[in-house]
């Protein structure tokens, strides 16, 4: 219980960073968000219309601590400001929008991904300079050694122009409703593929690598020779023994990379047009838009961080020597 | 962005006893004389080192890095890139950018590797983005490791609050999503490659400072540690002369992986359209080609070139990273098949059904 | 009931060992850790095994199992358990073999446990692999097991790393006799031990011993213990037995200078004072040939002058000196 509240209290730090820095930025750095619209919009601005941008942005001649606790005020009443590009619509509203693009793509592929991969990396070091172990591990350090976006530009060349088994944007086709209909799952399932597909070809490598490295290290522990002194059939020792011990790593490091899982997504999804949030952080940088970017980063970040929080408590269950210390 | 994932980690307590028990020779010689020296045969796995001195240890794992083909290999394609990179000016000495033949022509004799949809020829644009692309990666990588270096030493010889503060700073920075920050980073400050190397190191930093301080760490609690405390040595000479020199393979594998997470979101950031457009590197190249329609065209020779370089550079680097691990670590080390050093009789075969199954 | 239970009462022994040699095989050079050793062990019989760190005890007694890992292999010799040849078992028929016919209590209790099952979960799956008992059944039977050595059934939930060091030797022990082997192999299991739970653990052995009637490889280098619980022991010196016979022989009467210094390097706790004597500085025996009957049922190992090396200029004095014993001479080169 007490590794869980510091823990907690760490992700409430980490928060709390982030949440400084989103109000900072924009006030600290050179390039001010009004004088860079305004530079945009060709000098077309008019005086007012400039100072009413900066008053929506929260950037006044107010002191800075008024201006921050404000901001607090406003992010926990759940209040990020309007967007821009997409004015009249409030910040929260676009991205309710297409957080669940995100979540659909990253946690699908992450799962899969996760999954696949510690499975290959347990077999890798069960058997030794088996075929799985010689020939994977290069193979799969190569593929990942391609930037996400590039895989996904020659996934989407490949699979979409030139053979056309698969969707080339969107998450899903513009001619269909979004409802729970068999059409139109299954037409998202098949929009999903190739980005999920690349996610999954960059990121399983190194789940491998993880998994078969730190299982040779366990396979050498005495309780894995005991186990099988004890005669018990190489399945169990292989997943109770050795895998179950092995995950734990592993379990840490699913928290650590979903933080790149979602820089992978994002990049993914541009190439893909896929209408996650990602994809809408570029646009919303490109647009200018700041209250967008800076509310989608903030979601970004309390995500991930939530998501972390989720794996300290799952690593508690399984790890019952946390549980006391 | 894909480096983070792919450096495997590397187990401290391999390292460290070899390195560190200095003056423990002295019953090593005596039984490293017979072949049949009792003390050899009960701990054929662990360290072979007799004296186990600190410098002995180092030219070992030089050596051990110089007989791995998996490091040669890689040493050999990232020399060639710098290579190119630096006899760029020499192949191509006109301006990359500069349109010199039809837009979107097939790879030919006189284009190797074809035109952009611009009319830029390829070949030229592939090899002098490696200038950009490898300096600002190994930059990148560098600044990292040297932060990473300093707060690592810094968590491990202070401790206490020093050690909390900076660990906490470490894992938030950790946390905090990479990409997105780049992408927030980067739209707040002015487009250039100045900006890029600032913003990449921001991000990049805190992986290896994790890393590098878990291993500060447990040299910090080593004897001969305390006993240049007690002898009365400084904080600087203690940090970076005692401690620093025995984790050097920790440090090389970091930078590797710094220098590839450099390469890897260079390209990205570029790609996206958030670093300076108008140099030429193999994110920017991507960049045009994405814009120019390149895939939707079916100008593949456009976009596969810089990607390749980018993949080959990142996995020569992870191959030597691999390497640096096999010899620090010897467990991951390819199990041989000694068959001709054994005696073939009838009790070897049922030796080796049996150990196989032991694994 | 196995095969091997059927030879009780038979003069058959439980185990034989014919000059097993295990090797080392390393990247320059391979050693061998066990070098043509032999020794029998009968039913009931309690077998010790001596020696410093490293002459190849562990070594044998994860042979008999067939545990051996890379590098080591079993590069000669047999190991028969009643009288089935142990290095021809299949993998199934070594599974099986394990654990209801041998099992073993390993080193260092806390690393022989799983650290993320209960110690009810690592009892039952003795059961449920080897008896085929439901899960109810097998959880029953660990809890007597557990009582058996006086360990409380609420332990079953526990996990290793909330027991203490002699909970979790005894939690080990419960499961060694679990499916009542006929042979138990003991390597150094009370090494990482304090002295008063270490006098603990072996009175439960002994006590296990008398009620279930197993066979004991018993392995440690501390010779008071191997005495005072073992009915003939074998002393090993650089993988070859030197010397084995009754405990009480090899104890009272030892041939071997390296037996005497072995003998010698522990105190008596009774009697008058004797200062302490171990092998001298620098002394190593190399070439150890065959053993030779000196007494009835008491071999060991001749020492001719030349398998005697000695790299430091001492005296001719190695061990206590035992009437009976042949004062090697050494060739003492000169510092």
């Amino acid at each position: 219980m007490r590794f869980i509240l510091r823990r907690l209290g760490f992700y409430l730090i980490a928060f709390w960073v982030s949440i400084t820095l989103n109000f900072l930025l924009p006030r600290f750095m050179p390039g001010d968000p009004v004088s860079r619209m305004f530079a945009r919009s060709q000098a077309q601005m008019k005086p007012e219309q400039m100072d009413q941008l900066r008053k929506m942005l929260g950037v006044d001649d107010r002191p800075l601590w008024e201006q921050y606790i404000d901001y607090l005020h406003n992010l926990f009443t759940g209040n990020m400001g309007t967007s821009i590009s997409r004015f009249p619509t409030p910040v929260t509203e676009v991205i309710a929008s297409q957080i669940g693009w995100t979540l659909l793509l990253g946690g699908t592929a992450l799962a899969f991904a996760a999954v696949v991969g510690n499975l290959l990396g347990v077999f890798a070091a069960w058997r030794r300079g088996g075929a799985i172990d010689s020939a994977l591990p290069p193979l799969l350090i190569f593929i990942g050694s391609f930037p996400y976006f590039w895989l996904a530009m020659g996934a989407l060349y490949l699979f979409g122009v030139v053979l056309g088994w698969f969707p080339l944007r969107h998450a899903f086709s513009d001619t269909l409703q979004p409802d729970f209909s068999w059409e139109f799952v299954s037409d998202v399932g098949a929009h999903l593929v190739l980005p999920a597909l690349t996610i999954v070809l960059v990121t399983i490598g190194g789940w491998m690598l993880g998994m078969r490295n730190t299982m040779i290290a366990t396979n050498a522990e005495d309780y894995i020779t005991m186990a099988e002194a004890k005669g018990l059939r190489p399945g169990r020792i292989m997943f109770r023994y050795a895998a179950r011990n092995a995950m734990l790593p592993s379990v840490t490091s699913f928290g650590m990379s979903l933080g790149f899982v979602v820089g992978g997504a994002l990049l993914t999804e541009v190439v893909f047009a896929y209408p996650g949030v990602g994809y809408q952080l570029l646009n919303a940088v490109q647009g200018l838009d700041y209250p967008l970017m800076q509310g989608l980063f903030l979601t970004i970040t309390a995500a991930v961080l939530l998501a972390n929080f989720l794996v300290d408590v799952l690593y508690v269950r399984l790890d019952p020597r946390v549980r006391v210390s | 962005m894909t480096a983070s994932l792919a450096s495997t980690p590397t187990d401290p307590a391999i390292l460290s006893p070899q390195a560190v028990t200095p003056g423990s020779g002295k019953y090593d010689d005596d039984s490293s004389g017979g072949s049949d020296a009792p003390g050899g045969a009960a701990n054929p796995g662990g360290s072979g080192v007799s004296g186990g001195r600190c410098r002995a240890t180092r030219r070992s794992f030089t050596q051990g890095l110089l007989t791995n083909k998996k490091a040669l290999a890689g040493t050999a394609i990232l020399l060639l890139f710098i290579a190119l990179a630096l006899l760029a000016p020499v192949l191509f000495p006109d301006n990359p950018s500069k349109i010199t033949g039809m837009a979107s022509e097939e790879p030919s004799a006189e284009h190797w590797l074809g035109t952009t949809a611009k009319g830029q020829d390829v070949l030229a644009l592939t090899i002098h983005g490696a200038r950009s692309s490898l300096l600002v990666g190994l930059t990148v990588g560098l600044a990292s490791t040297l932060i990473g270096i300093v707060v690592g030493l810094a968590s491990a010889y202070f401790g206490k609050f020093v050690d909390e503060a900076l660990s906490v700073t470490t894992n938030v920075f950790l946390l905090l999503p990479g990409l997105p920050l780049l992408v927030v980073l980067a739209a707040f400050l002015p487009p250039g490659l100045g900006t890029v190397i600032v913003v990449l190191i921001v991000t990049g930093w805190a992986g290896s400072a994790r890393v590098l301080r878990s291993q500060a760490l447990s040299i910090r609690s080593k004897d001969f540690v305390a006993a240049a405390v007690v002898s009365g040595e400084g904080p600087l000479r203690i940090m970076f002369r005692e401690i620093l020199p025995n984790m050097a393979s920790n440090v090389m594998s970091t930078l590797l992986g710094c220098v590839i997470f450099g390469i890897g979101a260079q390209a990205g950031l570029e790609f996206l359209g958030l670093g300076d457009v108008s140099t030429v590197s193999w994110g920017t190249n991507l960049y045009w080609a994405g814009n120019e329609g390149a895939l939707l065209t079916g100008s593949w020779w456009v976009f596969v070139p810089s990607g390749l370089c980018i993949a080959l550079v990142a996995f020569a680097l992870a191959l030597i990273n691999y390497a640096v691990d096999e010899v620090t670590n010897p467990r991951l080390r390819k199990i041989r098949a000694p068959k001709d050093r054994v005696p073939k009789t009838a009790a070897h075969k049922s030796g080796s059904s049996h150990s196989k199954a032991a694994q | 009931m196995t095969i091997s239970q059927t030879s009780f009462g038979s003069h058959e022994p439980v185990l034989e060992v014919r000059d097993l040699t295990v090797q080392y095989i390393g990247d320059v050079r391979s050693t061998t850790a066990v070098d043509r050793v032999s020794f029998d062990i009968g039913v009931g019989e309690v077998f010790g095994l001596a020696g410093e760190s490293g002459c190849g005890k562990s070594t044998i007694a994860n042979s008999i199992m067939r545990l051996l890992k890379e590098p080591a292999r079993i590069a000669g010799g047999s190991i028969r358990f009643g009288g089935r040849d142990v290095l021809a078992m299949s993998q199934e028929e070594l599974r099986r073999f394990r654990w209801q016919d041998v099992a073993m209590v390993f080193q260092s209790a806390m690393n022989s446990l799983n650290p993320v099952l209960t110690i009810g979960e690592q009892i039952t799956d003795i059961f449920t692999t080897h008896a085929g008992f439901s899960r109810k059944e097998s959880l029953r039977r660990a809890g007597e097991l557990l009582e058996l050595v006086r360990i409380d059934q609420s332990r079953l939930k526990a996990y290793p790393h909330q027991l203490s060091g002699g909970m979790r030797q005894r939690a080990v022990i419960a499961m060694a006799v679990a499916l009542k082997p006929s042979l138990l192999i003991l390597d150094e299991p009370t090494t990482a031990l304090d002295v008063v739970v270490q006098q603990e653990i072996m009175a439960q052995i002994k006590e296990l011993q008398r009620e279930l009637g197993f066979s004991v490889l018993f392995i440690t280098h501390d010779m008071s213990l191997m005495v005072e619980l073992s009915h003939r022991m074998g002393v090993m010196y650089a993988g070859r037995i030197v010397e084995t016979g009754k405990a009480h022989d090899v104890h009272n009467n030892p041939h071997h200078p390296y037996t005497q210094a072995l003998m010698g390097a522990f105190p008596p706790l009774t009697g008058p004072r004797v200062q302490l004597r171990g092998l001298a500085d620098g002394v190593k025996f190399t070439n150890i040939p065959d053993l030779e009957e000196v007494g009835p049922g008491h071999y060991a190992a001749p020492v001719p002058a030349t398998s005697v090396v000695g790299t430091t200029g001492t005296t001719g004095t190695v061990g206590t000196g035992t009437p009976g014993a042949t004062a090697p001479i050494l060739e003492g080169a000169s510092r």
